[in-house]
C-alpha cells in the first residue's frame, strides 16, 4: 500500500451516464476527479439517445443537468477529447499518462459561437456520433448542448489538413481559436483510484452475413434509430428511409441480432434490446400512426422495473405486431427490403417486404476496451468485457486493487442498471480512500 | 387435444438413437426457429424443421416419424448454415429418415419411373435419390 | 499443366456438354483434364449418418487412387466435388474413421489430395485475370445469373470455396469474361436437388422460384455448375409452364458452355433439342 502523502484523487475513464454518475458522486462527497474522455464532450451513449424506457422521458432532459454539473462541478477536472495511454505506480499513488487529442481548436480563446461548424464547407457522413443518419462537419460539436460546448477538427476531413486548402473556420473564427498546426500532448496526473466506464460499441452490421453485411440501404442499427427518433438529432424527429429520405409505412424490428448466437457471434444476452426495440417501435408509432411495426424476437426479457408492463402496453394499446422467431434472411427487393422469418407460435414460415429494418444488434465493449485492459493491468472477459473480480458479490472490483469498473464496460445493462452501478462505484472507491487513509494514520 | 406428457417417453431409446447416428444433440436447440425461417422446402413439409427438434425434445418421437418433413428434406444445409447454435438440423433429419430405412420402409419404388423420364433424368438424380430413399445398403 | 479428372457418373452421358465444354475450354486455358483411371462412383450423397462408415468407402476409393497420381483431384459436378470435399474432410480430421476405411477399401490413403472444383481451378490455378486474357469473343451485356445452389458452397468450413451469404466466385469468372452478372437472392438456394425424384412438386417450385427471382433481376441466361441443377431448372421448366399462366422461360446452360463460347468455342455445340428455353437466341443477340 502507498505512503502517507499520497493523494485521495479518482480518475474517471469515460464521460458517459457510469461516469458522470460516478465523478459526480464523488465530487459531491469531496473528492477530487480526474476525468477523461475520448470524445469532444461528455454524456456518452445517452447522447445519442431520443427518448428512454419504459417512461418515454426525454433522454437530453435527463443527462443534460447531469453533463453540466459535471463541468462546472469545482471538484472535477475534466480532459474531454482524451484517452488514458498509461498507468504506473501502485494503488492509492498511480501516475495516469493523459493524451490530449489535438483538437485544433485553442478552447481557452474559444467561445463556442457555433460560426466555424455553420461556414465550414465540408460535410462528413461518416462521423460515428451520427450514424450514418446525418452528417456534421469537418469541425463540430456533438449536440448544440455539448460540455464543453467546444468544437473539434475531423482531421480526417478537414480539406485544408488533408488538402492544404479552405481555412475557412480560420477566417471565420472571430476570436482566431483556430490553430491547424496543434499536435496531441500529453500530461500526468496523480490519482488513488481509477474508476473504467468505456461504455459499450454496438457489433458490426458488417459482420452479420446473413442480414446483407450491412449493405442493404435501409437496414439501419439501433444507435441509427435513435439519432432519427431524437428530436435534436440530424432528422428533427422523423423517421426516414436511408436510401430516399421517404417516410416508412411498415418497419420490422429484429431483436437478438448477433447476441445469444454462439456459433457464429456473441453467445450472450444484450440486455436491452428487448426494451429499446419495442421503445423504438412505440416512438415510430407515434410519428407514423398508421404505420406496421412489426417485431421479431425469440424470447421478451423485461426484468426492470415498470418493463413488463411497458411491454404489455405495447401490444394492447400501441399496436405493435410481435413475431416469435428469428429472421434467417433479409435482402433487398425493388425498393423493399424482404425479411424471411417465422412465427414458432403459429407454426409458420412468414416472408414480409417492409420499407425499413432496425436491427437489435448485440451490446460489445467499445474496441479501445482490450488496450485499455492492458494499461489499466486488468482482465478482460472472453468477450472483451472488463473482468469482474466477483460474479455475484464483486461486480465493480476489477482484478487489481484501486481500479474499479462501472457501467457497460463491466457488461450490457440499461441506464437504471448502469446509474446504480455507478453510484456503487463511486461509494466503493470511497471505502477505498477511506482505507488508505486509515492505514496511512 | 390436450397431449399428455410423458416424462418417460423423454429420451427415449429412439430418440438417443437419432442422437447418436446425427451425432447431435437435440437439447442444444433453443427453438429460435431460423432454420425454419431458412428452409427452402417447408410449403411442402407437414411440420417445421424447428418443430422436429422440438417434438424429439419432448419424446413426442412418434409425431415426428409420422411426418414426412425429414423426407421432404434435400439437405441443402441452409438450416445448419444458420443456426445460432451450431445444430446441424440435416444430420438429424439423416438419422431420423435411416432409422425408418432400415427397417425397410422404402420412399421410392424404382420400378415406378417411366423410361421416358429415366431416360431424361442424370444418373446423379437417381443415385441420390436411391441413397436418400431406399434401404439398399 | 495436367489435372486428375474425375468426370462422375452423369458427365460422359446426360451431362456430356458440361464435361466437353470443360475440358475444351481447358485446353485452350493450357490446362488437360485427364480422367482418373477405374474411377467407381462418388456415392452421389455425402452420408450425414455418423455410423455409416460403408458409404465413405466409395469416395474414400476415389480419393486414394487420385492420390496416387498427384495432389489435386478436379471435379466438375458440384455433386461429387461436395461428395469428394466432404469425404476428404473426413479423412483429414478423422484418424480413426480414416483407418477403418482404408482397411475395409484396402487402400491407403494419407488425406493428402486437395479436391478442386474447376471453378476454384480457375480463380486460384490460372486465375480469372488470365481467363479474361484468352476472351475471345466478349460476351459484354450478356446479362447472366449463376447459379450456386447448396452443393458448392455448404457447409462453408468444409467447402471453403467461397462465403455462402455473398459468394463471388461465379461473378468474378462471369465478369473476367465481360457477362454482366446479374445479382439475385435465390442464387445459392436449393433446387429441390434429388427431391425432383421422390417430391417432384417440391423442385418444380423451388426452380420456379429460383428462376423467377433471376428473371426478375433482368438476366436473360442463368448458368449452373451441377446436372442436377441442371436437369431441375431446366427440364423442370415444362412443368412449371404447365402450372403457371404466362411463365417466362430462362435458358440454362452448364457455365463451362458458356466459358468455352466466350473462349472462342463454336456456339453450334450448343445443342437446343436438349434445352427447354433455346439459349442460342440471347447469345445470338449478342453476336455470339
Amino acid at each position: 500500500m502507498a505512503e502517507a502523502t499520497h493523494t485521495q484523487r479518482v480518475l474517471v475513464i469515460g464521460g458517459g451516464i457510469a461516469g458522470i454518475t460516478a465523478a459526480v458522486d464523488l465530487a459531491d462527497a469531496g473528492h477530487e476527479v480526474v476525468m477523461v474522455e475520448r470524445l469532444p464532450s461528455v454524456g456518452g451513449r445517452m447522447l445519442q439517445l431520443s427518448e428512454t424506457f419504459p417512461t418515454l422521458d426525454c433522454a437530453q432532459c435527463t443527462l443534460t443537468p447531469r453533463t453540466v454539473e459535471t463541468g462546472q462541478h469545482p471538484n472535477i477536472k475534466l480532459y474531454p477529447y482524451a484517452e488514458v495511454v498509461g498507468l504506473a505506480g501502485e494503488p492509492g499513488a498511480f501516475r495516469v499518462r493523459i493524451r490530449k487529442k489535438a483538437s485544433y481548436v485553442d478552447w481557452s480563446r474559444c467561445t463556442g459561437c457555433g460560426a466555424c461548424q455553420e461556414r465550414c464547407p465540408q460535410k462528413v457522413k461518416t462521423n460515428p456520433f451520427e450514424r450514418g443518419v446525418g452528417i456534421k462537419k469537418a469541425i463540430y460539436t456533438l449536440s448544440p448542448q455539448a460540455v464543453p460546448n467546444k468544437p473539434v477538427i475531423d482531421a480526417d476531413n478537414c480539406r485544408y489538413l488533408t488538402r492544404g486548402k479552405c481555412r475557412v473556420c480560420a477566417k471565420v473564427c472571430p476570436v482566431d481559436a483556430i490553430d491547424y498546426e496543434m499536435a496531441d500532448t500529453f500530461v500526468e496526473e496523480d490519482v488513488a483510484a481509477v474508476i473504467a466506464a468505456t461504455g459499450f460499441e454496438l457489433y458490426p452490421m458488417a459482420a452479420l452475413g446473413e442480414y446483407g453485411y450491412g449493405t442493404v440501404p435501409d437496414v439501419i442499427d439501433g444507435l441509427a434509430m435513435e439519432r432519427m427518433l431524437s428530436a435534436s438529432g440530424p432528422t428533427a424527429g422523423q423517421v426516414l428511409r436511408p436510401s430516399d429520405g421517404r417516410v416508412p409505412r411498415s418497419v420490422a424490428f429484429i431483436q437478438c441480432v448477433g447476441s445469444r448466437d454462439p456459433e457464429n457471434h456473441k453467445p450472450y444476452c444484450s440486455r436491452i434490446c428487448c426494451m429499446y426495440s419495442a421503445k423504438h417501435a412505440r416512438l415510430y408509432k407515434h410519428k407514423v400512426h398508421d404505420g406496421l411495426a412489426t417485431l421479431f424476437y425469440m424470447d421478451l426479457r423485461s426484468t426492470g422495473k415498470g418493463y413488463e408492463e411497458f411491454l404489455q402496453q405495447s401490444t394492447e394499446e400501441e399496436g405493435l405486431v410481435y413475431v416469435r422467431g428469428r429472421v434467417s434472411r433479409i435482402f433487398r427487393e425493388g425498393d423493399k427490403v424482404v425479411l424471411w422469418g417465422t412465427d414458432t407460435l403459429s407454426g409458420q414460415p412468414v416472408e414480409m417486404a417492409v420499407d425499413l429494418v432496425v436491427l437489435a444488434t448485440a451490446v460489445t465493449p467499445n474496441p479501445e476496451q482490450a488496450e485499455l485492459a492492458r494499461v489499466l493491468g486488468i482482465p478482460a472477459d472472453p468477450n472483451g468485457f472488463f473482468q469482474e473480480a466477483h460474479y455475484k458479490t464483486g461486480s465493480i472490483e476489477t482484478g487489481r486493487d484501486g481500479v474499479f469498473v462501472a457501467g457497460c464496460a463491466q457488461g450490457p445493462r440499461d441506464i437504471a442498471d448502469t446509474v446504480a452501478h455507478a453510484s456503487a462505484a463511486a461509494s466503493k472507491v470511497q471505502v477505498f480512500l477511506s482505507r488508505l487513509r486509515r492505514e496511512a494514520a | 387435444m390436450r397431449v399428455k406428457l410423458d416424462g418417460d417417453r423423454v429420451r427415449n431409446d429412439r430418440i438417443r438413437k437419432v442422437e447418436e447416428i446425427a451425432d447431435q444433440s437435440v437439447y442444444r436447440c433453443y427453438q429460435c426457429g431460423k432454420c425454419s425461417a431458412a428452409c427452402p422446402a417447408t410449403p411442402e413439409m407437414d411440420m417445421l424443421p424447428s418443430q422436429v427438434i422440438r417434438y424429439l425434445q419432448l419424446g413426442m418421437d412418434d409425431k415426428v416419424f409420422a411426418a414426412n418433413t425429414p423426407w421432404i428434406c434435400a439437405s441443402c444445409l441452409q438450416c445448419m448454415t444458420v443456426c445460432p447454435k451450431g445444430v446441424d438440423l440435416a444430420r438429424l433429419m439423416e438419422a431420423i429418415r435411416m432409422l425408418q430405412l432400415r427397417k425397410g420402409q422404402n420412399q421410392i419404388e424404382i420400378r415406378a419411373f417411366d423410361r421416358a423420364y429415366l431416360e431424361r433424368a442424370p444418373q446423379i438424380a437417381m443415385i441420390s435419390a436411391y441413397r436418400k430413399f431406399l434401404s439398399l445398403s | 499443366m495436367n489435372y486428375t479428372y474425375f468426370p462422375g457418373c452423369t458427365l460422359y452421358t446426360k451431362g456430356k456438354s458440361f464435361d466437353d465444354a470443360g475440358k475444351a475450354a481447358g485446353e485452350r486455358l493450357g490446362f488437360s483434364l485427364e480422367e482418373l483411371p477405374s474411377w467407381t462412383c462418388c456415392g452421389a450423397t455425402f452420408p450425414l449418418a455418423e455410423d455409416y462408415d460403408m458409404a465413405l468407402a466409395s469416395p474414400t476409393r476415389v480419393l486414394a487412387h487420385s492420390r496416387q497420381r498427384g495432389d489435386k483431384l478436379v471435379t466438375l459436378c458440384a455433386v461429387c466435388h461436395n461428395v469428394l470435399k466432404r469425404t476428404n474432410h473426413v479423412m483429414k480430421t478423422n484418424d480413426e474413421r480414416r483407418a477403418k476405411v482404408t482397411e475395409f477399401i484396402e487402400e491407403p490413403y494419407d488425406a493428402g489430395l486437395e479436391v478442386l472444383h474447376y471453378l476454384e481451378v480457375l480463380r486460384d490455378e490460372i486465375g480469372f485475370e488470365a481467363v479474361a486474357g484468352k476472351v475471345q469473343k466478349n460476351l459484354s451485356g450478356l446479362r447472366v445469373a449463376p447459379f450456386y445452389g447448396c452443393l458448392l458452397l455448404r457447409p462453408k468450413a468444409e467447402m471453403a470455396m467461397d462465403d455462402p451469404d455473398a459468394p463471388s466466385i461465379f461473378e468474378d469468372l462471369l465478369a473476367a469474361l465481360g457477362a454482366e452478372p446479374v445479382d439475385y437472392p435465390m442464387k445459392a438456394e436449393c433446387c429441390g436437388a434429388f427431391q425432383v425424384v421422390h417430391s417432384d412438386a417440391m423442385a418444380t417450385r423451388c426452380s420456379r422460384e429460383i428462376i423467377a427471382s433471376a428473371r426478375g433481376r433482368g438476366a436473360e441466361l442463368l448458368v449452373t455448375a451441377c446436372p442436377l441443377c441442371q436437369f431441375n431448372l431446366e427440364d423442370r421448366q415444362a412443368e412449371m409452364a404447365r402450372g403457371e399462366q404466362g411463365f417466362k422461360g430462362l435458358p440454362v446452360l452448364y457455365f463451362t458452355e458458356l466459358l468455352d463460347v466466350a473462349l472462342g468455342g463454336d456456339p453450334d455445340r450448343i445443342d437446343p433439342d436438349k434445352h427447354h428455353t433455346d439459349p442460342r437466341p440471347v447469345l445470338q443477340a449478342r453476336g455470339l
